[in-house]
């Protein structure tokens, strides 16, 4: 499908002889806000990994808007306009938090460099809550704040498609909604994101669809409250009864 | 050209020693020992020394070399080493610092072997006679030297393969953290497989200088072949340690004497970059993800 | 990346002060302070070109002394038939293409497969050198006679450890210097905001080989009479690993202050004690990993910081009591 911002067809991941990822394909529509669920282990991570390049697949093709960029080097689908946070947030620890942002605005399919990207980058610095700490020490920052400046420094390259792996992850409740809303905010916003997670209460707020993995497999797809209720994806989360 | 081969192989059983003591230092103890060159060095003046002055034979001298050197690298290791390991914060930085700190022990070695016997080159005639292999004679010292590597080489696979001790260090070098898991001391195992690092490489060094001119200084060359060797053969695979030895040993010697002695160096770093290029992991290496 | 701040100004006029009167130097002296003065900028340009790499990489290359010969050979192999300037050049190009060539081979590899690299590179084109001569000429050495004098050495070298600190300043201002800062800090999250990081290394390692083949070529006429053994010394290598680390890689002068104190050391102890060099590197080397893991410079800048924050606390004790 060509239309689609993202489609994946037939995307496997194998680590010597355990399969990671297999035989998964979707597709995610331009505009799309869609939540990547899964018990551990079921290779959502992975799948995340494969779509940003940080993996090879071993087999599949995964393309961006008809560009296939399955196998490209992590570097070459960041240019193309894929952004990603991290499960364990990453930030570079010696940097001040706008060159942090800047540094997500200056590789990227924008290039932005000097005044323009400094402008860019505080804005974004006031977007996520940041404001006014341009120049703070990023390692000393509270969980909350790296997590909101990795997310600037995501959106710093103006991706044509956001990946957050477990963004609100390790959040108080406080600070969700605060998450949250940043997220949904981001979504009226038009851009396409695709978001593995845990808090459940956050897939079913933001997303109108979600795809379920379990054991490496793709179980379901569809719209959020319909998935969550089917059996398959109840036993994969809960264990089976009858087993 | 079986000239070739038969010097190639005889002279690849050192160097797998070499690589096998350097290949548990750093695919177990997780340091790459720059100074193990150094420790060859110290075998063989030991070995010329037990020889010249004792008439003791440098086989039965290695009844002394092996445990003590086992002592000495064990001592490093506690010594300077372990509180690199324990300050690191990653992988990275370890080897960084490990690098660093065993170039220091290199140059501290090096220098004391320097004041001790001088710039020099040192040889004593052990075993210099004739031994005919396929119609053409080699020295009875290589071919001895040879036979005792690969006992040794021999005793280190059953110890590693057939023993719980063996098994803990392979555990180790497979992953620290999940063998820390099922009770393997890891700090002790890692102390225990640099000092059997160290003693293997003073073994084949003992047996080096029984057919080869050696100095105080020449460490450094059998550190960087030792190194090319692990890397070929996959760092912590003790299989493919001993092939890639023979490899080199072979590549060597026909390049020394086809083309020319002084390009040996040359010949390591061409199998080298072969390797770097086509297959990082080493021969056998899987690829990791 | 800005405008040029007036802190920098001000370093970069204070900067231009001190190499004019270094400058004068040779006007003043021209025996034992002189020759110790060629050394230290000598060493100085190479340890600030191995920095422009190994600084922000972590990556320790030992392949100075092999860039280094090779400027000095790209000078000695044609200087009856080229001007001296066309051979630094050709120097230089030649420098960074052995720098292109080891960094596609090892630099998308891990920092071991770059040291034992680079620990051998000298080593090995000594050897090719050593054999292409004795094949295809009947000389063993080149002699390289010019009508420069100590003090022409002098200031040209002067000259080179002031482009590489240009150089280095531009480099950090530019897009290329903030890829190797985010690389420094963490190679994954580099990757993903679209830094091809091979590329970077290698283009950077081949600015650092350029310098050093520079320092090479210029050195030729010092030593008049060109041998393998002499122009691919592998203790320069390790002198400037030192020397850069003594004195720490996170700040472009760093290395200077390893430079200066360390040079005239080994000029005393290779002077009196010729046979207790080693010894003295194994020393600096275990005192850099156990004593001084950021060099002296880190070391300093964690007192003042530490002495910024108890002067910081006492007067927020004063204000509250």
């Amino acid at each position: 499908m060509s239309g689609a911002a993202l489609s994946v067809a037939g995307a496997r991941k194998a680590f010597g002889g355990l399969i990671a990822v297999n035989d998964v394909s979707f597709d995610i529509g331009q505009g799309e806000l869609v939540g990547l669920i899964g018990p551990n282990g079921s290779g959502k991570t992975t799948m995340l990994n494969l779509i940003s390049g940080a993996l090879r697949p071993s087999a599949g093709r995964i393309s961006l808007a008809g560009i296939d960029i399955s196998g490209k080097p992590a570097h070459a689908i960041a240019r193309l306009g894929v952004a990603r946070t991290f499960q364990l947030v990453r930030v570079l620890p010696s940097m001040s938090a706008i060159d942090n942002v800047i540094a997500g605005a200056a590789f990227g399919h924008m290039r932005l460099w000097g005044s323009e990207a400094r402008q860019m980058a505080e804005a974004l610095l006031e977007r996520v809550g940041l404001g006014g700490r341009a120049a703070a020490p990023t390692a000393s920052m509270t969980y909350i704040d790296q997590k909101r400046l990795e997310l600037a420094r995501a959106l710093a390259g103006e991706p044509r498609l956001l990946l957050l792996d477990e963004w609100l992850a390790g959040l108080n409740p406080s600070e969700l909604r605060l998450g949250i809303d940043l997220v949904r905010d981001l979504r009226a916003e038009g851009r396409t994101i695709v978001m593995v997670e845990h808090v459940m209460d956050a897939i079913r707020s933001l997303c109108d669809r979600c795809i379920v993995m379990s054991s490496g497999a793709k179980i379901a797809d569809g719209a959020v409250a319909e998935v969550l209720s089917r059996r398959e994806v109840v036993s994969a989360y809960l264990g089976d009864d009858d087993a | 050209m079986t000239h070739i081969v038969v010097t190639g192989i005889l002279l690849s059983g050192t160097y797998a020693l070499i690589a096998l003591g350097l290949t548990l230092q750093y695919g177990v103890a997780r340091i790459m020992n720059l100074a193990n060159g150094e420790t060859l060095v110290a075998g063989c003046f030991v070995a010329f020394w037990l020889y010249t002055a004792f008439a003791i034979n440098p086989i039965a001298g290695l009844l002394v070399i092996a445990p003590a050197a086992f002592a000495f690298n064990w001592a490093i290791y506690v010594v300077a080493l372990r509180p690199l390991v324990r300050r690191a914060r990653n992988r990275g930085q370890l080897e960084v610092d490990s690098i660093l700190a065993t170039f220091g022990l290199l140059f501290l070695l090096q220098g004391l072997m320097l004041l001790g016997f001088g710039g020099e080159y040192f040889s004593y005639a052990f075993l210099a006679e004739r031994f005919v292999i396929f119609g053409s004679g080699y020295g009875l010292n290589r071919v001895v030297a040879f036979a005792a590597a690969v006992v040794i080489a021999a005793g280190l696979y059953l110890f590693l393969y057939r023993t719980r001790q063996g098994t803990a260090v392979r555990a180790v070098a497979a992953d620290p953290n999940s063998a820390s898991l099922v009770a393997i001391d890891v700090s002790r195992t890692a102390a225990l497989a640099f000092a059997l690092g160290g003693a293997l490489t003073a073994c084949g060094g003992a047996l080096l200088s029984t057919f080869y001119t050696f100095n105080a200084s020449m460490g450094v060359i059998f550190t960087m072949k030792a190194l090319i060797i692990v890397i070929m053969g996959g760092v912590g695979d003790v299989r493919g340690a001993v092939l890639a030895a023979l490899a080199l040993g072979i590549a060597e010697t026909a390049v020394a004497s086809l083309i020319d002695p002084g390009l040996t160096l040359a010949a390591t770093y061409g199998l080298f970059i072969l390797v770097l290029l086509f297959r990082p992991q080493g021969i056998f290496g899987r690829q990791t993800a | 990346m800005s405008a040029v701040s007036a802190g920098e100004i001000r370093v970069g006029l204070a900067g231009a002060v001190v190499v004019a009167l270094a400058a004068c130097l040779p006007l003043v002296d021209q025996g034992f302070y002189l020759s110790i003065s060629v050394n230290i900028v000598l060493y100085a340009a190479l340890c600030t070109a191995w920095t422009l790499f190994s600084g922000p990489t972590h990556y320790v290359s030992l392949a100075t002394a092999a860039f280094f010969g090779v400027g000095t050979y790209s000078v000695a192999l044609w200087i009856d038939q080229l001007p001296f300037p066309a051979l630094v050049a050709g120097g230089a190009l030649a420098g960074a293409a052995l720098a292109g060539v080891v960094g596609v081979a090892t630099l998308r590899l891990s920092g071991v497969y770059f040291v034992i690299f680079t620990l051998g590179l000298a080593e090995l084109v000594r050897q090719i050198v050593t054999w292409a001569q004795a094949k295809f000429t009947t000389r063993v050495g080149l002699y390289v006679f010019t009508d420069f004098t100590e003090k022409h050495i002098y200031w040209m070298l002067l000259a080179l450890a002031v482009a590489v600190f240009l150089a280095g300043w531009l480099i950090n201002r530019s897009r290329l210097g903030f890829a190797m800062r985010i690389i420094g800090n963490d190679e994954t999250v580099a990757r993903h905001v679209g830094i091809d990081t091979a590329r970077a290394k290698i283009l950077l390692f081949m600015v650092s080989g350029a310098f050093i083949a520079i320092a090479g070529a210029i050195s030729a006429p010092r030593y008049g009479y060109i041998q393998p053994p002499s122009a691919f010394n592998p203790m320069i290598s390790f002198l400037v690993v030192i020397m850069a680390l003594l004195g720490g890689t996170s700040r472009l002068w760093g290395p200077l202050v390893g430079v200066v104190p360390f040079v005239i050391a080994m000029d005393l102890i290779s002077a009196r004690f010729p046979n207790h060099m080693p010894i003295v590197m194994g020393l600096a080397f275990l005192a850099i990993v156990y004593l001084l893991p950021h060099g002296v410079t880190g070391r300093l800048e964690q007192v003042w910081t530490r002495l910024r924050n108890r002067r910081a606390l006492a007067v927020g004790a004063e204000r509250t009591a």
